[in-house]
C-alpha cells in the first residue's frame, strides 16, 4: 500500500510539471495581454511593467524561472492583475471560501443521494422509490445558475432570511444557499449511482444467503449490501469531491464570495498568468491527491482489490 | 447652490487672470439645517470584483478610484458639479503662462497622526513616473504636463528630476512644459495623490490594513479582493469634523441583476441598472431611479491605415454615407433607453468649458441623412447591384451585440450593405484594435479629466489611443495650439469638424449612468458629470 503511494506519488510530479509547461504556453498563445485595457498605455510605460514582472525575458526563462520558484520557494509570484497582492495571498483568500462551502456541498450532497439512492433501490418501484428518483431528477434538471437565483428569490428578496451573497468572514447565513445551490447539482447523481449499484448488490447470491438465514432487513442492507454497492459511487465522489472545493465557478460568480472560481475565471480573462498559473497548478495537484485518496479507498471497500 | 457658482467665478477667474491665489470653501457633507440623521451612517456600494489595488499611483479604473479617493486626498478635489474644490492644498498661485503652480498646504494629516507635508507629494508623484513602480498610469503626470515625467517613464531621465518641489513642508511648485489652465482639474485623479514613504516601503503588503497609512476622510478597515472593500472613519482627516458617514462598503457582486436583486432585499445602499430596465424601473420605483450623463462616448473605430483590409472604407464617401445611416434614437430611445444622449461628435458635450460646435449631421432629420448616404453612396459606386460587406469587431456584451445588430439592419435596408459581425473577447479585441487589422470596430472612450483634450487628444496621429491610425496634419497643429490658446473651443470646433468630414470615427451615443439608490442617501454628485463622488460628503437621513 505505502510502495502503491509513493509511486503514484512519483508520478504525480512529472505529471503536474507537463501541466505547468502546457497551460503557460497555451497561456501565452491566448491574444492580449495582462496590461491592456480600454486606454493604451505607452510603450514605454509597458516595457517597464514587463521589465518589473519579467515578462521582457525570454518565454523559456521565464518558465524556468516559475517553476524554480514554485518548487524550492512554494513562490507563485506575484499577481499581474491584484497589482498588490500575490498569488499566494489571492489563494490564501479564495480557496478557504470556496472549500467551506464545497465541502458542505459535498457532504451534504452524499448522505442526501446515498439515502435517497438506498432507499429507492430498497423499495423499488414503491412510492419511495419514484418519490426519491423524481426528486432526484427535478433537481438534476434545473442548473445551479437557475436553482442560484430561484434561492436567492426565495430566502433573500421574499422571506428576506439569507444575504443573496458575499462571504462574510464565511458567517453561515452567507453560507448556506451557495452550499445548496451546489449540492443540488450533484445529490441527483449520487441518488442514481447507488440506486442501481445497489439494485444489482441486492439481487447477488450472497444477500440471497443472508435473507435466507434470517438475518433482519436493516442488517443485510447496512451490513452487506451497501459496501459493495458503494464501489461506483466513490469512484464518482473523487472527481465531484475537487469539483466542489475548487469552486464551482457559477456559485462564485453568481454569489460573489470571492473564492477561488471567481479569481481563476477573472484571471483568464484578464490574462493574469501567474494567477492562471498558480489556480491551475492547485486544482491539478488537488485531483491527483483525490483520485490517490480514491485508490485507496477503494482497497479498503473491496478487499478484492489489491494495490 | 451658492458655493458652486462663487466657485466656478473663482476657478474661471484664477484660470484666466493667472497670478492670483485661489482660496475657495473646502466641501463637506452639506447637511440642512433641521436634517435628522439616520442613526446608522453606513453606505454600501455594489462594484464588480475590480478593486485591484488600493496603490493611489497604480489605480485604473473607475471603482478602485472611488475607494481610493475616500482612502487619500489631492491637493484638490472635485466638488458636487465637478468643478475643483480645495482639498489637502487650501490655495495656489500661479504663472502668467499657466507653466508654473505653487500650492498651499494646509494642517492636513496622515491617518497615523504625522502631518501631510509638500515632500509626501513629491514622492508620490516621482514615485508614479519611476519606471521601478511600473504603474499603467505613469503617462498620465506626463499627459497633464509635469516637466520631465515622460523621459522618466522612458528611463531617460531619473525620477528626481521630475518638475514638482517642496518649497518648503507646506508649500509645493510645479512645473509644467506647457502651459495649462486646466492642470487644477486634473489633481483629484488618483495617480497625483500623496502617499507615505514609510508605510510603500513595506513593500507589495503596504496595502493592507495593517500597514496602509492614507490622508483620506477615511480608513481601510478590510479588503477581501472579490469580495468587499470596508472604509472606516478617519479621525485624523483634517475636516472629520464634517464627515458624516461612519463606514464605506464597497460589496463586490459580478452580475448586474443579482445587483438589482440585492438591492431590492435592502443589502446594498446603490447598484446599477441592468441594460434595458430603466424605463420599466422608473416607472416602478421613480425616486430611487438615476440617470445622469456620464464622460464617455461610444464609437465605431474606422481603421484609416493602409493596413485597412476592406478597400472601400478608404473611401470617404462610403465611411460618411455609413455614419449617416445609423440612426442614435433607435438605439438611444429603442435599445440603451437609459437617459443616453445621440452623438454627431466625439467630445462629450457636457466637457467643462466646452461649446459644442455645429456638427451639419446633427441638425439633419433621420430622413435627410438616410437621403444623403444613398446619394453618397452611390456616387462611391455602391448599391444594391454591387453591394458591400463590411466586418465589424466588438467585445462581448449583450447590448454591444444588440447595437451592432442594429446597426446590420440600418445598413442593409438602406445601403444595401451587409455587415458582418464577429464578437470577441475583450483582450483580443484590445488586440486586434491596436494592431490595426481591422475594418471596423467597436470603441469608447471616458474623459480621464473635465477638459475637451482628454477626449480630441485622441485623434492626434501620435497619440497611443489613436486606433484609427487617423493622421491629419491640420488636427495635429490645431491640437498643439488649443494648448495655448485663449479660448481653446475655437481649435476644438476645427477638430471636430474635420473629424465629422473625414469619419475616422462614426461616434454613436454619449453615455449615461443608470443606478437604483436608496431614498436615505443624500450628497450624491449629480450633476459631476465625472461622477466623482466621495464618502465624506454623502450622508443618510432617517426616514
Amino acid at each position: 500500500m505505502i510502495q502503491f503511494i509513493l509511486k503514484r506519488l512519483a508520478v504525480a510530479i512529472p505529471t503536474l510539471l507537463v501541466l505547468i509547461v502546457v497551460s503557460f504556453f497555451l497561456m501565452k498563445m491566448a491574444p492580449g495581454n495582462p496590461f491592456a485595457g480600454e486606454k493604451t498605455v505607452p510603450q514605454s510605460v509597458l516595457d517597464n511593467i514587463y521589465a518589473r514582472y519579467g515578462l521582457d525575458k525570454p518565454e523559456w526563462q521565464q518558465l524556468a524561472e516559475y517553476i524554480y520558484n514554485v518548487v524550492f520557494r512554494f513562490d507563485f509570484g506575484p499577481s499581474f492583475q491584484y497589482r498588490d497582492r500575490t498569488v499566494n495571498d489571492i489563494i490564501a483568500q479564495g480557496f478557504p471560501v470556496t472549500f467551506t462551502y464545497g465541502a458542505w456541498a459535498f457532504v451534504a450532497a452524499s448522505v442526501i443521494g446515498i439515502a435517497l439512492g438506498v432507499v429507492a433501490a430498497v423499495r423499488q418501484n414503491s412510492w419511495a422509490d419514484y418519490l426519491s428518483v423524481g426528486f432526484s431528477i427535478g433537481a438534476q434538471v434545473v442548473p445551479n445558475f437557475v436553482m442560484a437565483p430561484i434561492l436567492v428569490l426565495i430566502f433573500t428578496l421574499w422571506l428576506r432570511w439569507l444575504p443573496g451573497g458575499g462571504w462574510n468572514g464565511g458567517h453561515w447565513s452567507n453560507v448556506v444557499l451557495p452550499v445548496i445551490a451546489l449540492a443540488t447539482s450533484y445529490f441527483a447523481n449520487i441518488a442514481r449511482i447507488t440506486r442501481s449499484s445497489m439494485l444489482e448488490v441486492l439481487g447477488s447470491n450472497y444477500i440471497r444467503t443472508a435473507r435466507a438465514k434470517g438475518l433482519p432487513g436493516w442488517k443485510v442492507i447496512f451490513g452487506h449490501a451497501l459496501r459493495p454497492a458503494l464501489l461506483p459511487v466513490v469512484s464518482y465522489l473523487g472527481p465531484v469531491f475537487v469539483g466542489m472545493v475548487t469552486g464551482s465557478v457559477v456559485i462564485d460568480l453568481y454569489f460573489s464570495t470571492g473564492g477561488i472560481g471567481q479569481a481563476f475565471v477573472n484571471s483568464a480573462l484578464n490574462r493574469d498568468y501567474s494567477t492562471i498559473l498558480g489556480i491551475t497548478i492547485l486544482l491539478g495537484a488537488l485531483t491527483i491527491t483525490a483520485n490517490l485518496v480514491v485508490d485507496v479507498l477503494y482497497a479498503w471497500i473491496d478487499p478484492k482489490i489489491e494495490l | 447652490m451658492m458655493i458652486t457658482q462663487t466657485l466656478k467665478a473663482a476657478v474661471v477667474a484664477a484660470a484666466l487672470l493667472s497670478a492670483t491665489a485661489l482660496t475657495a470653501p473646502a466641501y463637506a457633507a452639506m447637511v440642512p439645517e433641521g436634517t435628522k440623521l439616520a442613526a446608522e451612517q453606513v453606505f454600501k456600494y455594489r462594484v464588480l470584483d475590480n478593486i485591484n489595488t488600493l496603490d493611489p499611483q497604480l489605480v485604473e479604473d473607475v471603482d478602485t478610484s472611488a475607494v481610493v479617493r475616500s482612502l487619500f486626498e489631492g491637493l484638490y478635489n472635485s466638488g458636487p458639479d465637478g468643478e475643483p474644490v480645495p482639498g489637502v492644498a487650501e490655495s495656489y498661485d500661479v504663472n502668467e503662462d499657466n507653466t508654473v503652480y505653487t500650492f498651499h498646504l494646509r494642517d492636513a494629516k496622515w491617518s497615523n497622526g504625522e502631518p501631510v507635508t509638500a515632500g509626501d507629494f513629491v514622492y508620490a508623484w516621482q514615485r508614479a513616473v519611476n519606471p521601478e513602480t511600473a504603474s499603467n498610469y505613469a503617462y498620465f503626470v506626463g499627459l497633464v504636463g509635469v516637466v520631465n515625467a515622460d523621459a522618466i517613464v522612458a528611463g531617460e531621465k531619473t525620477p528626481e528630476e521630475l518638475g514638482v518641489k517642496a518649497i518648503d513642508d507646506k508649500t509645493l511648485e510645479v512645473t509644467l512644459a506647457f502651459s495649462s489652465p486646466w492642470f487644477i482639474r486634473t489633481l483629484s485623479h488618483a495617480t497625483l495623490f500623496p502617499t507615505y514613504k514609510a508605510s510603500v516601503d513595506k513593500g507589495i503588503d503596504w496595502t493592507k490594513p495593517e500597514n496602509i497609512v492614507s490622508n483620506g476622510a477615511f480608513t481601510l478597515a478590510e479588503n477581501t479582493p472579490g469580495e468587499r472593500v470596508v472604509l472606516k472613519r478617519n479621525p485624523n482627516y483634517w475636516d472629520n469634523e464634517h464627515t458624516v458617514l461612519e463606514e464605506v462598503q464597497f460589496l463586490t457582486i459580478n452580475d448586474e441583476n443579482q445587483g438589482l436583486t440585492r438591492w431590492r432585499a435592502g443589502e446594498v445602499d446603490q447598484t446599477d441598472v441592468p441594460a434595458g430596465q430603466f424605463p420599466a424601473l422608473k416607472a416602478e420605483l421613480p425616486d430611487n431611479t438615476f440617470s445622469v450623463p456620464q464622460f464617455c462616448t461610444y464609437y465605431f473605430s474606422v481603421n484609416m491605415t493602409d493596413k485597412q483590409p476592406n478597400a472601400a472604407l478608404a473611401d470617404v464617401k462610403v465611411r460618411e454615407a455609413l455614419s449617416l445611416a445609423i440612426d442614435r434614437d433607435v438605439i438611444v430611445n429603442g435599445i440603451l433607453q437609459g437617459g443616453q444622449q445621440p452623438a454627431y461628435s466625439f467630445t462629450h458635450p457636457l466637457t467643462a468649458g466646452f461649446t459644442m460646435p455645429e456638427i451639419a449631421a446633427a441638425s439633419m432629420t433621420q430622413e435627410e441623412r438616410d437621403a444623403k448616404a444613398v446619394e453618397l453612396m452611390t456616387e462611391a459606386g455602391f448599391g444594391k447591384d454591387n453591394p458591400l460587406t463590411i466586418n465589424y469587431i466588438y467585445n462581448t456584451s449583450e447590448a454591444h451585440k444588440k447595437i451592432a445588430t442594429v446597426v446590420s439592419q440600418m445598413w442593409k435596408e438602406k445601403l444595401g450593405v451587409t455587415m458582418n459581425l464577429q464578437d470577441m473577447e475583450f483582450q483580443t479585441l484590445l488586440d486586434t484594435r491596436h494592431s490595426k487589422t481591422y475594418e471596423l470596430a467597436r470603441n469608447a472612450w471616458c474623459g480621464d479629466y473635465n477638459e475637451a483634450s482628454t477626449f480630441l487628444s485622441l485623434l492626434d496621429s501620435k497619440s497611443e489611443q489613436n486606433d484609427q491610425g487617423y493622421a491629419n496634419a491640420d488636427v495635429d497643429t490645431w491640437l498643439a495650439e488649443s494648448k495655448t490658446a485663449e479660448d481653446p473651443n475655437v481649435q476644438y470646433a476645427e477638430i471636430e469638424a474635420q473629424a465629422a468630414k473625414d469619419v475616422p470615427i462614426m461616434p454613436i451615443y454619449f453615455y449615461a449612468k443608470v443606478f437604483m439608490q436608496n431614498a436615505d442617501v443624500k450628497g450624491w454628485p449629480y450633476d459631476d458629470v465625472e461622477q466623482n463622488w466621495y464618502a465624506k460628503d454623502l450622508y443618510k437621513v432617517a426616514e
